[in-house]
């Protein structure tokens, strides 16, 4: 594994977890989670439903008990939490949880009563963008304006540590980009994060590290770009040729090489290939010199959807 | 200081949210007056010969008082409460440094000043329309009955919390629970029509006593102070164990989720 590219990586964790296992009656949720988040950095926890996010993210908030494993959380663990401690973690629940009463302003001020050293409310309203409806009642908000102040009241506290589960499922695509943006925001706020996810875009804009967790284990724990590579997927070409080619006559291509018809009777073709750049100048060498006109052509790195599908595929 | 501080910071925010809730208002502030002036219109001037010819009108205030701090307190927590904790209010809260008897307090507190509020409401009413004395002189022991039926109540509101399993069952309990007991107690129907074997079921119950109570503290047949101590007691017990059952058992998270 290559060295984690980070200056946070040389001081001690927000989070340090090891051999963490947690079970309800029959089911196993958690098999041995080891994780260490540093300080500044956003740690994305991602895997489908049920795979043990929410369980280890209420473990660390100190909402849920663990069977076995050591836990430190700022220092502190979890199960036995403190009032200083509390006053350091920011919390946004899987689920909005607002009192749709109040407004946007009362509920932050109601929120930052809670803490001996609360940021400022209208500095928050602006972090979360909901200047425009800062005297509007919550349950009058969009769902992902709703989203935002819960963000909001997370923050309130001016937490080191903010955890968030899942805070975009459920969003439509351009409320989900503005609540990634606020998210990426906050990290000129040197907080250290973690949220979990089922998104792989998400977890790929937002965050410096990606735990894959499959049936409670970690499947896979590195940086966005390094996951793709090192899993050693296979890169593929694709392009389309009119639907007589002989594709025969590509000599030595790939190790894959599939087709099918595709639309005016032209013939899609993927090749999958671990030396991409070789296959590509054979395919267009090939291309010019039978005088064949290439289409659509199209070279995809491995995606972190594809490393994803492949480590959480039973 | 800061503790005190942070009961009102919380005091002053489920006062807010109270208001704007229109069931909220509807059920605890407005039906209770609505139910004073509908039984008023029926009765009229009739008499009680069997409490000593007491108005029936006069009657009605302390009985529609009891109904209306039960509503502001029992019920409203019962079914408040519940929300927020299936909402996932309660267990937010628990994730901040507020000390979880704060958030308690500052809603308990809202309770009983909303109880307190329609006490005088309730009884200016009854001045204003019908003529109904206001118990100068018995004050005492109107007010301390109000203090110890409304926080008695709260504590049996939290109480039911726990066995209350999601917000939609939270008003059918609730009701079921509350109007039989205003019927047979006594505070929807004159207690002297009612048979004397139900009245001494009914008296097993807090409504009974809390009301009797008031009823003393507010009758001009009332001769002393009108402090009725032992049914105070009674309504004071049903708190406490309201308030033990809460202490052991009450949830701050979601039980349907």
């Amino acid at each position: 594994m290559p060295p984690i590219p980070r200056i946070g990586a040389v001081s001690e964790p927000v989070i340090s977890i090891r051999g963490l296992r947690k079970s309800y009656d029959e089911l196993e949720a958690l098999r041995g989670i080891d994780l260490e988040v540093f300080p500044e950095e956003i740690v994305a926890v991602l895997g489908p439903n049920g795979a043990g996010k929410t369980t280890t993210v209420e473990i660390l908030e100190g909402y849920l008990s663990r069977d076995a494993g050591e836990v430190s959380v700022l220092g502190v663990d979890p199960a036995r939490p403190t009032t200083a401690w509390r006053e350091r973690i920011g919390i946004v629940l899987q689920s909005t949880t607002l009192e749709p009463a109040l407004t946007v302003r009362e509920s932050l001020q109601q929120y930052a009563g809670y803490y001996s050293e609360p940021r400022d409310v209208d500095e928050v309203i602006g972090l979360v963008g909901l200047e425009e409806q800062a005297g509007t009642r919550a349950r009058k908000l969009s769902g992902g304006q709703q989203r935002r102040l819960d963000v909001g009241i997370a923050l309130v506290g001016d937490p080191d540590l903010l955890f968030l589960d899942e805070p975009t499922t459920g969003f439509d695509p351009s409320a989900r980009r503005q609540a990634w943006e606020m998210i990426a925001g906050l990290r000129e706020l040197g907080k250290a994060v973690l949220l979990t996810t089922h998104y792989m875009e998400e977890a790929q804009f937002l965050a410096d590290r990606v735990a894959i967790v499959s049936e409670g284990r970690i499947v896979a724990l590195d940086t966005p770009d390094n996951l793709g590579d090192r899993r050693q997927l296979p890169t593929t070409i694709a392009f389309s040729v009119p639907g007589e080619t002989d594709l025969s006559t590509v000599e030595g291509v790939g190790q894959t090489l599939s087709h099918a018809t595709g639309e005016g009777g032209s013939l899609t073709v993927e090749v999958t290939t671990h030396e991409p750049v070789a296959d590509l100048n054979r395919i267009t060498g090939w291309a010019l010199e039978s005088g064949i006109e290439i289409r659509q052509l199209e070279v995809r790195r491995p995606s972190l959807e594809d490393v994803y599908l492949e480590l959480t595929d039973a | 200081m800061r503790s005190l501080a942070l009961v009102l910071h919380e005091f002053r925010f489920a006062q807010k949210v109270f208001w704007r809730n229109p069931a909220s208002v509807f059920f605890t502030a407005l039906l209770p007056v609505l139910f004073l002036l509908i039984f008023a219109s029926i009765f009229g001037d009739d008499r009680i010969e069997e409490l000593g010819g007491v108005k029936v009108t006069t009657y009605y205030i302390p009985a529609i008082v009891t109904l209306a701090v039960i509503s502001a307190t029992m019920v409203n927590l019962a079914m408040n409460v519940t929300i927020a904790r299936e909402e996932g209010l309660l267990k937010r809260g628990r994730g901040t440094p507020l000390p979880p008897w704060v958030f308690i307090a500052g809603r308990v507190g809202n309770a009983i000043v909303i109880s307190g509020v329609m006490l005088v409401v309730v009884t200016l009413i009854g001045k204003l329309l019908y003529d109904a004395p206001i118990p100068w002189e018995r004050l005492p022991a109107v007010a301390v009955t109000l203090v110890v039926g409304a926080t008695a109540f709260c504590c049996l509101g939290l109480a039911l919390t726990v066995i209350i399993p999601s917000r939609e069952a939270a008003s059918a309990i609730t009701n079921a629970i509350t109007l039989p007991l205003y019927f047979l107690s006594g505070i929807f129907i004159p207690e002297s029509e009612i048979p004397d074997g139900v009245l001494s079921f009914a008296n097993h119950f807090p409504v009974r006593d809390f009301f009797e109570a008031f009823f003393a503290a507010y009758s001009p047949n009332t001769t002393g102070s009108g402090f009725e101590w032992g049914e105070l007691a009674v309504v004071a017990a049903w708190g406490l164990a309201g308030f033990l059952i809460a202490l052991r058992y009450f949830r701050w998270t979601p039980r349907n989720r």
